[in-house]
């Protein structure tokens, strides 16, 4: 199945990735390919079969619900990029 | 004094217990071995070298206050650690550009218990960026090399943590295993390699990449020197609901009737997993592998697991589709670096489009398109259910045997640069690995001989879910009567 390059830049834009006209052409051909090998998976049959989601464990493992400390405001922060009083600076929302 | 790399993690506790080197020592041999050999490997992103003479120091007074017994089992023993998992202080890249920088301020479980045992870190290894790749040729940081062949990949994504066994500058590393990423890498440079059962080991602190897939793993020389790393790492945790509350078992290598565990043990040998286009010197040694099981007391039987085929397109949609998710938290915010821009919007497309790489973006792509409106059921969906069909079949299999036996990876280590550019040839390399990630089963890989070139070859034993013990112990009576595991590249 040939992708569109519209199609490229609409996933991309889902995903949030900028992509230079050259990678477009790149990930179209590439993702082409391999859509078209997934494709193999319409031969089986799977009406009556029900879909495995998550890693098959059947039970999750809950903690009793009691407050505990966690890491450092100061800690976290200073892997930000940019941060100011406390929090994490960002450029403007709306312009 | 022999040379201390040259041991085994277990000859390096007995030689600690008796006092004939210390930790200091070890850990000193350790970073003189990765300054000889490290700059044509290029196993590790970080060498933690002060931090771990000072920890050595810390073991050696513990060892002389606290006496020979209630010693912790790995104290003063230097381990290395993949990139995808945090170890607090100490860089975390995941093998991305987009965690350049990043320091975490908080310690993955797997490697807490490791410490808390006592065992030192000496870095973190180079990985395939966020451990989608079969080659290491993916980081960010530059491809690792094969210590048998310098010309040649380690395979991945653990590439650098078995390379940097291999090569003796560890006895024991630990990686991660979503599709193969310990197992092969394992095959591809001649060391054990354990990928444990889905929930066995706690991910809390790994770098999430496939949710339903990822696992914490280990590679060491040999089995009994896994088998402590295991023993060490698994169980419940607190911080992961995903981890399974599963009792851990002491495993027993000699044996309480002293009778080989392979006595009567039943071995699958699955069709599907020996087919054309497979290298014929793996199909060989494999095959001469499973004969000498069975020499040790094992029964084989030609079995069947029918969707083996399906598990790579099955693998290639669920597994991009986790990631698409879980890399959405790499927008440049709150870790890593933020590209120029002027509004927020464009922060997000201009920091992750110039800081992921060619396969992270791939398979970010794949996993969008897959999860996307008027694609879901025929991709996602269709996946999901052929993964029911995947699961089936190994627990239809693990009903008629114990173990399953096959080769690990189709061929031996391939060179650099051939298939880094072509991602369905990259992706080939893992057929044989991905169907035990999408049933949850465990497996473990170990050298079982050579090829002409002489590249290891390995053999995958898959084992059904929580029976790490009974993969370890027929690895451990397969090298009582081999010496693969032995054999060292000269480096």
């Amino acid at each position: 199945m040939a992708l569109t390059l519209k199609e490229v830049e609409h996933i991309a834009k889902l995903a949030r990735l900028e992509l230079t006209e050259e990678q477009k052409e790149l990930y179209r051909e590439q993702l082409s390919a391999i859509l078209d090998y997934m494709a193999k998976l319409r031969e089986l049959d799977t009406n009556n079969v029900p879909p495995t989601a998550g890693g098959g464990l059947t039970q999750m493992i809950l903690r009793e619900d009691e407050s505990r400390p966690s890491l450092s405001k100061d800690a976290l922060l200073e892997n930000a990029p940019n941060a100011e009083d406390d929090q994490f600076k960002i450029p403007p929302v709306f312009e | 004094m022999t040379n201390l790399t040259e041991l085994t993690l277990t000859e390096m506790q007995a030689g600690l217990n008796k006092g004939e080197f210390s930790s200091r020592e070890l850990v000193q041999a350790a970073l003189e071995r990765l300054s000889q050999v490290e700059p044509a490997l290029h196993a590790f992103l970080y060498i933690a070298g002060e931090e771990a003479l000072a920890a050595a120091d810390e073991a050696d007074k513990k060892r002389k206050s606290a006496g020979a017994t209630g010693q912790s089992p790995l104290l003063g023993i230097p381990i290395a650690v993949k990139d995808v998992l945090t170890v607090e202080g100490l860089p975390c890249t995941a093998g991305s550009k987009i965690l350049e920088g990043y320091v975490p301020p908080f310690t993955a479980t797997s490697v807490k218990r490791l410490k808390d045992a006592g065992a030192i870190i000496i870095g973190k290894t180079n990985n395939d960026e966020f451990a989608m790749g079969s080659s290491t040729e993916h980081s960010a940081y530059g491809y690792t090399h094969n210590p048998w062949d310098l010309t040649r990949v380690p395979g991945g994504s653990s590439g650098g943590s078995a390379a940097s066994v291999a090569a003796r500058c560890v006895p024991a590393a630990l990686g991660t295993d979503t599709g193969g990423s310990v197992r092969q890498p394992a095959s591809l440079c001649g060391v054990t390699g354990l990928k444990t059962t889905y929930g066995r080991i706690s991910r809390y602190g790994l770098v999430a990449f496939g949710s339903s897939l990822d696992t914490v793993g280990a590679f060491g020389r040999n089995a009994e020197d896994v088998a402590q790393i295991f023993s060490v790492m698994a169980g419940r945790d607190q911080l992961d609901a995903t981890s399974a509350d599963m009792p851990v078992p002491t495993i027993d290598f000699v044996g309480a009737t002293g009778q080989s565990p392979l006595r009567g043990l039943k071995i699958g040998v699955p069709k599907e997993y020996f087919i054309k286009g497979t290298q014929p010197e793996v199909e060989e040694k494999v095959r001469a592998a499973i004969q000498q099981l069975k020499t040790l007391g094992a029964e084989t039987h030609e079995i069947s697991l029918p969707h083996t085929e399906y598990a790579l397109p099955v693998y290639y949609i669920i597994a991009p589709a986790e990631a698409s998710a879980n890399l959405a938290r790499y927008d440049g915010i709150r870790y890593g670096p933020r590209a120029d821009a002027g509004n927020l919007w464009d922060v997000f497309f201009k920091t992750r489009g110039q800081k992921f790489g060619p396969e992270v973006t791939r398979r970010i792509m794949i996993g969008t398109y897959a999860l996307s409106a008027g694609y879901y059921d025929a991709y996602y969906g269709q996946a999901q259910k052929v993964r029911t069909l995947i699961k089936r079949d190994f627990e239809a299999a693990f009903r008629e045997v114990d173990l399953i036996a096959a080769p690990t990876a189709p061929e031996t280590a391939f060179e650099i640069g051939e298939r880094v550019d072509d991602p369905l040839a990259m992706y080939l390399e893992d057929i044989f690995t991905l169907p035990a990630n999408l049933a949850g089963v465990p497996g473990i890989s170990f050298n079982c001989g050579f090829d002409k070139n002489h590249l290891p070859i390995g053999l995958q034993l898959i084992g059904s879910h929580f029976r790490e013990d009974l993969l370890l112990q027929v690895t451990h009576a397969y090298q009582q009567v081999t010496d693969w595991h032995k054999r060292a590249p000269k480096l």
